[in-house]
């Protein structure tokens, strides 16, 4: 289970991930991946598999999801040339603008899809974790606009220091239920979403924030993120004139990632460059960097890359930007690595702030903490490939980070 | 004897009488690592087997109990390694056989090449591993399988008719039948449904069955015998020891209608 791939497997699992066969029928990624969940939630993930099955591609179901998208959640989103980023870092970079979908962020749009599988599963009540709350306000938004209640497990840490955000899942309907068990972030909101649903797996539909999880969570969410790349390929051929030359996202459960990189996972000439979030430094605990610093092993549900001791106890972590502090990453991105198709780079806290402080002077744009470490990902690359043609997704607004940069970059300057 | 064949012995000699065998399960090295060989010498004195439990940074099967065991363990230094080296140390053992019970990333991280070697040396006669379905259990239940140790495997309430017939065969020592969803450690009457399944369960099992999940009280002890040969004491058994109780008086008292 823990061994790493040989070259020629490697190569094999390569032609595989680009012939779209991954996951396989029982959920791996290569050696990643996987369903590893109490028994009780097995005839739930056999259900949940079933439907997605029998629903996700079907034409009746994508009507209404592309309906819900473009009527609702204001898709596609705009890809922007950012003039004043090109000159500062003398290349040409796009910005694919998830910032504008509803609520937002990316999140909305796994959120709206897995609402509309949970109602055709006929689950009756929706739960869901949450971090940052984006994607606890995004649930929160698609239960109510699909008329189900729905409760979101969050840290008592994340509530304190996202408390907007609390307010609005309460507006939008939603139960917010403090989490004080673990380390009160991300990590333990999952533990006790899944304790919730292993106590009603029939009735209740667990809607989970990012491409992690058992078997078929991180499948079904790439499926439905990876609107964000097929519009941001579609208008860099219509806008740009051509395919980015590097197309970079943040990555911490990796959900808007794998939904930017999939639809580029073909074509050969864009690099693919994934940006884990740096912390203050590489020591264990400084950090949300799983696949540059991390082992693999198994963590909710999956077979990964994860923060962890010798021992295989799971380490808190740390990050500037809520939306990345995890200690695991989805198993598709472990395989990614594993067999060369994306590199991964690290940013800090303070090559994120720089970024979040330069994008909003230059291209009047306020980008989330999370995404703005792929813009300090992107000014690295252009000042190593000059010229280059460069596609950012961004992920989100920075307004949820407000407190975070009152302490930091407003701080500053007093 | 096999390990394995001890465990579904054990619980056949102690339900002979009509009543369920007592399965006690403890956190390793909860409430203190020093108290450990002494509190598994008095659970032992009552149970006929023993669950130990390897703490976990997120045991996602379990409730709030058992969360704070683990979270004290893991703050008092217990690794796999520290129980290993305590069991193969013991003055005195427990006459009960003993299970370890770990979620999959620590036995993991210690490398399942070695685990079974190593935990035959420390007398484990069993594994159960709450968060590893029958699907994913191939190379760890071949690896105990090599030391004649069980790979325990659970059924629950709501396991399809043909999976729990499939599982309660395949599961070596004993079923773990989980008698409700939900985490561990809460208070819940016996329903004459859950009796249904416990004989469903039975009809098709190849060794004993053990009841689990939220057994506190000797009238739900009585109201599974005939329907369970064994029920397995967690929560209610930690807090026992969490409050410095005697857990062998607690045991026994189970057994008491």
């Amino acid at each position: 289970m823990t061994s790493l791939l040989a070259a020629d497997e490697a190569g094999r699992l390569l032609a595989e991930e680009l012939a779209g066969r991954l996951p396989d029928a029982r959920g791996r990624f290569g050696p990643f991946g996987g369903r590893y969940v109490p028994e009780t939630l097995v005839p739930a993930l056999d259900r949940l598999q079933e439907g997605v099955e029998r629903w996700l591609h079907a034409e009746d179901f994508q009507r209404d999801y592309a309906r819900e998208l473009a009527g609702w959640a204001g898709r596609p989103t705009a890809l922007t040339r950012a003039n004043g980023l090109s000159r500062e870092w003398g290349a040409e970079v796009w910005l694919k603008r998830e910032d504008l979908a509803h609520t937002g962020a990316h999140k909305i749009n796994n959120a709206v899809g897995q609402a509309l599988l949970a109602k055709r599963l006929g689950a009756k009540r929706i739960v869901a974790e949450t971090g940052a709350g984006q994607h606890g306000v995004a649930s929160a938004a698609a239960c109510a606009r699909l008329g189900l209640p729905c409760v979101v497990y969050m840290g008592a840490v994340d509530m304190e220091r996202q408390a907007p955000n609390v307010g609005r899942m309460k507006l939008l309907g939603a139960e917010v239920i403090p989490v004080t068990s673990g380390d009160q972030t991300l990590r333990a909101a999952i533990d006790e979403a899944l304790r919730d649903w292993v106590a009603d797996p029939m009735g209740t539909y667990y809607l989970l924030g990012s491409a992690v999880g058992p078997h078929p969570y991180p499948y079904l969410v790439r499926e439905l993120q990876s609107v964000i790349g097929r519009e941001a390929r579609a208008q860099m051929l219509t806008a740009a004139g051509g395919l980015p030359d590097v197309a970079i996202a943040c990555v911490g459960g990796g959900s808007n990632a794998i939904g930017l990189f999939h639809p580029f996972l073909n074509d050969g000439s864009v690099m693919l460059l994934g940006i884990e979030a740096g912390g203050r430094g590489s020591g264990l605990g400084d950090n949300a960097a799983t696949l540059a610093f991390g082992r693999p092993g198994v963590l909710h549900g999956s077979f990964t890359m994860l923060l962890q001791d010798a021992h295989g106890q799971i380490q808190e972590t740390h990050s500037v930007s809520a939306g990345l502090d995890y200690s695991g990453v989805g198993p598709e991105h472990a395989l990614l690595q594993a067999i060369g198709r994306v590199r991964y780079e690290v940013a800090s806290d303070d090559e994120a702030l720089a970024a979040v402080d330069l994008c909003s002077r230059l291209e009047g744009i306020l980008p989330a903490l999370e995404s703005a470490h792929a813009l300090a990902g992107a000014r690295r690359h252009a000042m190593e490939h000059p010229g280059s043609r460069i596609l950012v997704g961004l992920s989100g607004r920075g307004d949820k980070d407000m407190s975070t940069l009152q302490a930091t970059l407003l701080a500053e300057r007093g | 004897m096999l390990p394995r064949d001890s465990i579904s012995e054990a619980i056949r000699n102690a339900s002979a009488g009509g009543k369920p065998a007592l399965v006690a399960f403890m956190t390793a090295g909860f409430p203190s690592r020093e108290r450990f060989a002494a509190d598994l010498l008095k659970v032992g004195e009552a149970a006929d087997l023993i669950e130990i439990g390897l703490p976990f940074s997120d045991p996602m099967a379990d409730g709030m109990t058992i969360q704070r065991s683990s979270r004290v363990a893991l703050a008092n230094g217990v690794t796999l390694d520290w129980m290993l080296a305590e069991l193969m140390t013991l003055a005195n053992r427990p006459r009960a056989p003993l299970l370890l019970m770990s979620y999959l990333n620590p036995l993991l991280a210690h490398g399942i090449g070695r685990l079974a070697a190593d935990a035959c040396a420390a007398g484990i006669a069993g594994f159960i591993v709450p968060d590893l379905p029958f699907e994913e259990c191939a190379e760890l239940r071949a690896a105990l399988a090599a030391e004649g140790i069980a790979l325990v495997q659970m059924v629950t309430p709501v396991t399809p008719a043909a999976r729990l017939a499939m599982l309660a065969r395949e599961s070596e020592g004993f079923v773990y039948a989980v008698t409700m969803t939900g985490t561990t450690g809460r208070d819940v009457a016996v329903p004459d449904a859950v009796l249904d399944y416990l004989d469903r369960v039975g009809s098709t099992a190849a060794v004993p069955v053990c009841a689990g999940f939220g057994i506190r009280h000797a009238a739900q002890v009585a109201r599974l015998a005939g329907h369970a040969d064994g029920v397995i004491v967690g929560s209610a058994l930690v807090e026992v020891l969490e409050r410095d109780g005697d857990p062998a008086e607690f045991l026994r008292s189970l057994r008491s209608i």
